[in-house]
């Protein structure tokens, strides 16, 4: 008989051992789906862990891909906490390169220290603004803000798609014969660079700074502010806030357009950091923002979690982007990132049960009656 | 001609539009009646898609056993994809929400319907087999209903047998009501009888066989062929569709055929040469979408009928 108890209080070492055993667990059912499709598991992972990690030049790249995924994975940890379900920082994070692109061309001629700036602000500015629509839809119209989000992730995709392909817009390179035949968008001046600080051999991009930034202002407002209590609070019994007297609908849209805001900065990232230019496929296959959502739960939405756990993915997207071809099948990463997940999700189990392996009745030693089952 | 007129036409393609979103909207309706979420939709009908093609490429013999073999086998492959999620949100309590994403995440376009579509390199391939129109009763000339209703795939009349289907086991059998009581309150159920977990397992995989065929009709209906994330946002839109249709059956083929109809018109005002930008038209099914689940969720509407009450809870016997 297998018997399944509460722990009173979670177990503190599982805490950190069941995303870590989550990985391997995942790692050992890739290789199998890889076996079974004629693929050696053994040497793909090799190559995905050298290219991801461990051959020269590998970590640079690595953090440029954690960038985005450390704050789409912030993004939607900020928005979890509270039981809002934000699954659209995939769009919020077009709209913030959207803006960001968009100031670092109108800004030319403008000195790096007030571009920079700006380029962060405005994808402040825009991933909040798309975030506070399914934001205020909820607060306001109670209207389930996952499919809300979710759908305009689609139209954020159209709409850049849109500025480059199927207008004159002014993110568009039209300046030459070849720019107006294949539509491509402008590239940002050199000033719209951003610096990366090299640390022993490893060039760390700004924007993975900034999220560093975001992870600690993310914790510091979750745990000693009143507006992070009052988002708990709301998360665990919205009717308790409401009686508590928290406004609970202004929350609501303000937690949302903070997670936007999260998500922005890194489409910000994206253009300042790798891309210098608005392009609209290489965004939407690179799906940040839903992987996002791995980092998140995977991190137990910590914020400092989500830093580590970004990093690992990073790698993992980062090397299954540079494989990708014959040998090494697209589709592969998402799937990874599927499992991850899923033994996240089973290993939560342990965090907050406990399993007896308890031998039939009659042979079993006189167990203690639960006292819980007896009150029900 | 009368049949040609852009609203015939309109709503001839509507309808089979619709179709898929219909197949999988009746199967989220059958696993949230139970009391389960499944927000892994667009997942379970991607490998529905993908895995049906496979199997018309691959099985050999008549049109018609072929493309009834790749119906068996989507709706099968994506049972299997919900068996996770069955395995993780009922015996393993997690999270609905999560577990849903992580399936979409693992099977969507960029997962595992990615994977399988390059590892049997399915994509650029013309179809073997697909479902044509047939010529019901010889009456698809009739004017105006002739292309709507008696000109259109088998699967679409699949789909009107299986509206019926469905409201007569939730409303005049003994297991639906057994089913509607899971949904509401699974202890009481449990009180009378009922296994719980046995009915929310079956009516998961149900949804996921159902969003199999939805996810089919796109590889072998709408555009016979295989690419990547090629039901572009269906699923959530079939889950939206639940929600809009009170968790009806009768009221969620009215709304497939309406957001169907949001397609068609994306497409037939772009073949009729309307000069807007292509992306306002593909667009418009998302927006429609939000703007009619802000409808259905404000004003009179505001009580939710219909809503499973124990709706992405877990059901722990120990913890009632």
């Amino acid at each position: 008989m297998i018997r399944i108890e509460r722990r009173l209080t979670e177990s503190r070492w599982l805490v950190a051992a069941v995303p870590a055993g989550s990985l391997v667990a995942a790692a050992i059912l890739s290789g199998l789906i890889l076996l079974v499709t004629g693929h050696d598991p053994v040497a793909t992972w090799s190559r995905l862990l050298d290219r991801g990690f461990f051959a020269p030049g590998a970590m640079s790249a690595t953090l440029v891909t954690a960038t985005p995924l450390l704050l789409t994975g912030l993004a939607a940890a900020a928005a979890f906490r509270m039981q809002t379900w934000n699954i659209g920082a995939e769009g919020q994070l077009y709209l913030g390169a959207v803006g960001a692109s968009g100031i670092g061309i109108a800004l030319r001629d403008q000195s790096p220290f007030l571009v920079i700036p700006a380029m962060i602000l405005a994808g402040i500015v825009t991933g909040a603004a798309w975030a506070a629509i399914p934001g205020v839809l909820r607060a306001y119209t109670r209207t389930n803000e996952i499919i809300t989000s979710l759908m305009l992730n689609y139209v954020a995709g159209l709409l850049m798609s849109y500025l480059i392909f199927d207008s004159h817009s002014y993110w568009r390179d039209l300046s030459t014969f070849t720019a107006r035949v294949f539509p491509q968008g402008k590239y940002l001046p050199d000033a719209a660079s951003w610096p990366n600080f090299p640390l022993g051999g490893i060039a760390i991009p700004l924007g993975f700074v900034l999220g560093m930034i975001a992870a600690a202002v993310l914790w510091v407002i979750y745990t000693a502010t009143r507006f992070g209590f009052e988002a708990r609070v709301i998360g665990d019994s919205r009717a308790a806030a409401h009686y508590a007297g928290i406004r609970t609908r202004r929350k609501i849209v303000a937690v949302m357009a903070l997670s936007g805001a999260l998500a922005g900065i890194g489409g910000a990232s994206e253009i300042g950091d790798f891309r210098h230019v608005l392009d609209p496929r290489g965004l939407q296959q690179a799906s940040f923002g839903y992987a996002g959502i791995v980092v998140a739960a995977l991190a137990r939405l910590n914020p400092f979690a989500v830093i580590v756990v970004a990093i690992l993915l990073g790698g993992l997207s980062n090397a299954g982007f540079s494989l990708q071809g014959a040998t090494f099948p697209a589709g592969l990463v998402g799937t990874l990132q599927g499992l991850i997940l899923f033994c996240a999700l089973a290993g939560e189990l342990l965090v907050h049960y406990r399993i007896r392996f308890a031998r039939r009745a009659g042979a079993a030693p006189p167990a203690p009656v639960p006292a819980r089952a007896e009150i029900a | 001609m009368i049949n040609n007129t852009i609203l015939v036409v309109i709503a001839a393609s509507a309808i089979s539009y619709g179709t898929p979103l219909l197949f999988a909207a009746l199967g989220e309706l059958l696993a949230e009646r139970s009391g389960v979420l499944n927000l892994g939709v667009e997942g379970m009908m991607l490998i529905g898609a993908v895995s049906g093609f496979w199997a018309v490429q691959t099985v050999g013999g008549p049109g018609w056993v072929v493309l009834l073999a790749a119906v068996v086998v989507a709706a099968l492959a994506a049972a299997a994809t919900s068996l996770i999620h069955a395995v993780l949100t009922i015996s393993l309590r997690a999270s609905q929400i999560v577990s849903g994403l992580a399936l979409t995440i693992f099977a969507g376009a960029s997962g595992l319907s990615s994977y399988i579509g390059h590892v049997a390199s399915l994509g650029g391939k013309p179809a073997r087999h697909e479902f044509d129109a047939i010529n019901v009763l010889g009456l698809q000339d009739t004017p105006v209903i002739g292309p709507i209703l008696f000109h259109q795939n088998a699967l679409t009349y699949v789909s009107w047998v299986l509206v019926v289907l469905t409201l007569l086991y939730l409303y005049r059998t003994r297991p639906g009501l057994h089913l509607r009581a899971v949904g509401e309150s699974p202890a009481t159920a449990d009180a009378m009888g009922v296994n719980v977990t046995a009915y929310r397992y079956v009516h998961v995989m149900i949804g996921g066989a159902l969003a199999g065929i939805g996810g089919a009709f796109f590889s072998l209906a709408i555009t016979p062929g295989w690419l990547d994330g090629m039901t572009s946002g269906a699923g959530w839109i079939a889950i939206a569709l639940v929600i809009f249709a009170f968790w009806r059956p009768e009221l969620a083929l009215v709304g497939a055929y309406l957001f169907g109809a949001f397609s068609s018109l994306a497409f037939t005002l772009q073949a009729r040469q309307v000069h807007l930008p292509p992306e306002v038209f593909a667009s418009l099914p998302y927006l429609m979408t939000v703007i009619v689940l802000v409808l259905v969720s404000t004003g009179w509407a505001r009580q939710r009928l219909g809503a499973p009450a124990s709706l992405g809870v877990p059901y722990v016997r120990e913890e009632r």
